[in-house]
């Protein structure tokens, strides 16, 4: 080694890299993000009461999901969300929103969304696959006992046939208790 | 040795602190003992370093808080000439018990700036150069005019984006481009992140916060969480605005008032929304957590290993080093009678699906009338890909190793060819057939392979032929 200076303490750790052979290949560099959510979303297998769209379609980080249940108290309706993820993916959790205002337990009239693994039971070994399939059973059973309209979760714990009916009539766009909702039937 | 029974050179902890600043005689003779003879573990190049160290090195600490003070402090001790330090954040009253570079009277200005000062007033001859903001907000090239980066950080998202961003600029043609990464609290240079703890944020369930607040964290997260999108729809929360802390502060107060509950405080709530803390414990123990005693080891150990790496007087640290106090409980951090510190170093392994720098990587020689199809083809028939990751992946041996349905991008992460979802498959399916040399012409010939698989992506550079 002849060059003593600038480049040394490069030169000195670049070798010990040299030496290593799965570092002697380029990489392209894409970010860890990028790579998991192209990994998460290729590889979803999505039933079909739920399909993404992208509105720009190179920009696979935004996107909306829609879920129409075909079973349970909101069948018939079409729900949709948008899931935002930013570079801190999996290690922070997609920030998902319902874009409609919506008579559900889990669900505030801003679009908020009471799901554990969307904030405090997050794990970077949860992906997207998971987030849906979570969001969904939202509309198969929803939960009175972890209220985000309380008024809601009331009319659930204390009439089951009460609250269905309600869900009927805000899904067609009526009010409930005083607050009107969007219409989401098909 | 009386090199270890010199006392040492003037720059010493706030209390203590001498007005005269160091001699301009001979400031580092200590230093230069090391630097002029060659040891028994000092590298066959080892001459001339020295003048590296003081005339031509550039060496840059991220923070400038508990760990950044003691790393500057022994940066422009050692002899390193041209120093630079990055901090975003503002001095705090309760930063003085430790962060010896401030004085009262600096509170709410740049701890970047006033520690830039404070080292070049001390210590003659130095050059620090401050920058106050973000790391975020300085593009790689910036990061490219440094030897060596020291990161002093207190958040998890800060040195993962560092590091990221520092493996990212690796030029396997450009020896230069590799940055040695030394990590306060832990160190090391492979451009991997190595975090002694990880204390994510604690979140609470959102309807908790709405209608069972029960803890005065839960009310400033309600503030924050919910009400100031709700008020302020159009703007974003700045969690470094007084005025927009205040807001917060008085929202979560009222809210705690109506719900009985005490301990909303102005800290509090800076605390909360900006994660400076694990949000449940206590003041107490945050203070403790910070006053631990391992900042000054750790530095010196972090300045220890970058005065090797620039020296190459001894080897350094490969690569991992770990201190530790015996620790009761993890909220409440403290010493246990007698106990001694406990060090240990080891080498930490790179992780073969590390999404950061693991992964495999090719380069496919191709024709330039190749189209997609045809590549994704080639991809799919390549034996002996399974041979390497079998070779990697022994555990799993048995599961197929051949690329069967590849989904292509770019490296900036636009898709080339989706598998899936529906729209992005029907959106790219028409790329398979056109050429792979018109696709890469804007984006260059970089591509990144995943597939159901492979446990990690697949890199693939092009080389038309």
């Amino acid at each position: 080694m002849t060059s003593l200076l600038a480049p040394r303490p490069a030169a000195q750790i670049w070798s010990v890299k040299k030496n290593e052979e799965a570092a002697a290949k380029k990489r392209p560099k894409m970010t860890a993000a990028q790579l998991r959510v192209q990994k998460d979303l290729t590889e979803l297998e999505l039933p079909n009461t739920m399909t993404t769209h992208f509105p720009d379609p190179s920009d696979v980080l935004n996107f909306n999901l829609t879920i129409t249940p075909d079973e349970g108290i909101y069948k018939g309706g079409v729900f949709h969300f948008t899931f935002a993820i930013n570079l801190n993916y999996p290690h922070e959790p997609p920030k998902v929103r319902c874009t409609q205002k919506i008579y559900h337990p889990n669900l505030d009239l801003e679009g908020n969304v009471c799901l554990n693994i969307l904030r405090e039971d997050w794990k970077p070994v949860l992906n997207l696959s998971s987030v849906m399939i979570g969001l969904q059973y939202l509309f198969l059973e929803p939960n009175p006992d972890d209220p985000l309209n309380k008024e809601a979760a009331e009319d659930l714990r204390r009439n089951r046939e009460e609250f269905i009916q309600n869900v009927k009539t805000s899904m067609r766009g009526g009010s409930v208790r005083g607050e009107t909702f969007d219409k989401v039937l098909k | 040795m009386d090199v270890a029974m010199e006392p040492a050179n003037g720059f010493v902890h706030a209390g203590h602190r001498s007005d005269d600043a160091i001699s301009s005689e001979s400031p580092y003779r200590d230093i230069d003992r090391v630097l002029d003879r060659p040891g028994p573990w000092t590298d066959e190049a080892f001459q001339g370093t020295k003048d590296f160290l003081r005339t031509q090195s550039k060496v840059l600490v991220i923070g400038a808080g508990g760990l950044g003070c003691e790393i500057l402090q022994n940066l422009a001790l050692t002899g390193f000439h041209d120093i630079y330090v990055i901090d975003m954040d503002t001095i705090d009253i309760s930063n003085l018990n430790r962060q010896f570079l401030f004085r009262e009277a600096d509170v709410g200005k740049s701890k970047a700036i006033v520690a830039a000062d404070f080292v070049m007033s001390r210590v003659p001859g130095v050059k620090v150069t401050p920058y106050h903001g973000k790391i975020q907000d300085h593009p790689p090239s910036f990061y490219k005019q440094f030897n060596l980066i020291i990161a002093g950080l207190d958040s998890i998202s800060a040195r993962r984006w560092i590091n990221a961003t520092l493996v990212q600029m690796v030029d396997e043609e450009d020896e230069e481009s590799l940055k040695p990464l030394i990590d306060g609290g832990t160190e090391g240079f492979k451009g991997q992140a190595r975090l002694p703890m990880l204390t994510p944020p604690t979140a609470f369930p959102i309807c908790t916060i709405a209608n069972t607040p029960r803890l005065p964290e839960h009310c400033i997260e309600w503030a924050s969480v919910l009400e100031w999108p709700k008020v302020f729809p159009d703007k974003k929360l700045d969690t470094d605005d007084p005025d927009h802390i205040e807001w917060l502060y008085q929202q979560a107060t009222a809210r705690a008032d109506e719900f009985k509950i005490e301990g909303v405080t102005w800290t509090l709530t800076q605390g909360v929304v900006k994660n400076i803390i694990p949000a449940i414990a206590s003041t107490n123990a945050i203070i403790a957590g910070k006053r631990d005693g391992l900042s000054p080891l750790t530095s010196a150990s972090c300045c220890n290993e970058a005065f090797k790496i620039a020296t190459t007087c001894a080897p350094f640290l490969s690569n991992y080093m770990m201190v530790r106090r015996p620790v009761v409980s993890p909220l409440t951090p403290q010493y246990v009678g007698n106990d001694s510190v406990y060090a240990y170093t080891f080498e930490y392994d790179k992780r073969e699906d590390c999404p950061v720098c693991g992964g495999e990587s090719i380069t496919a020689e191709i024709g330039k009338d190749w189209t997609l199809e045809r590549l994704v083809e080639w991809l799919s028939e390549r034996q002996n890909m399974s041979a390497v990751l079998h070779a990697s992946h022994s555990r799993r041996a048995d599961t197929p190793r051949q690329i069967s349905k590849p989904s292509l991008s770019h490296p900036s992460g636009k898709p080339l060819y989706f598998q899936a979802p529906p729209q992005l498959h029907d959106a790219t399916k028409p790329n398979l057939d056109r050429l792979v040399s018109d696709l890469l012409a804007d984006e260059g010939p970089e591509l990144v392979v995943t597939d159901p698989n492979l446990p990690f992506s697949l890199g693939v550079t092009i080389a038309f032929v």
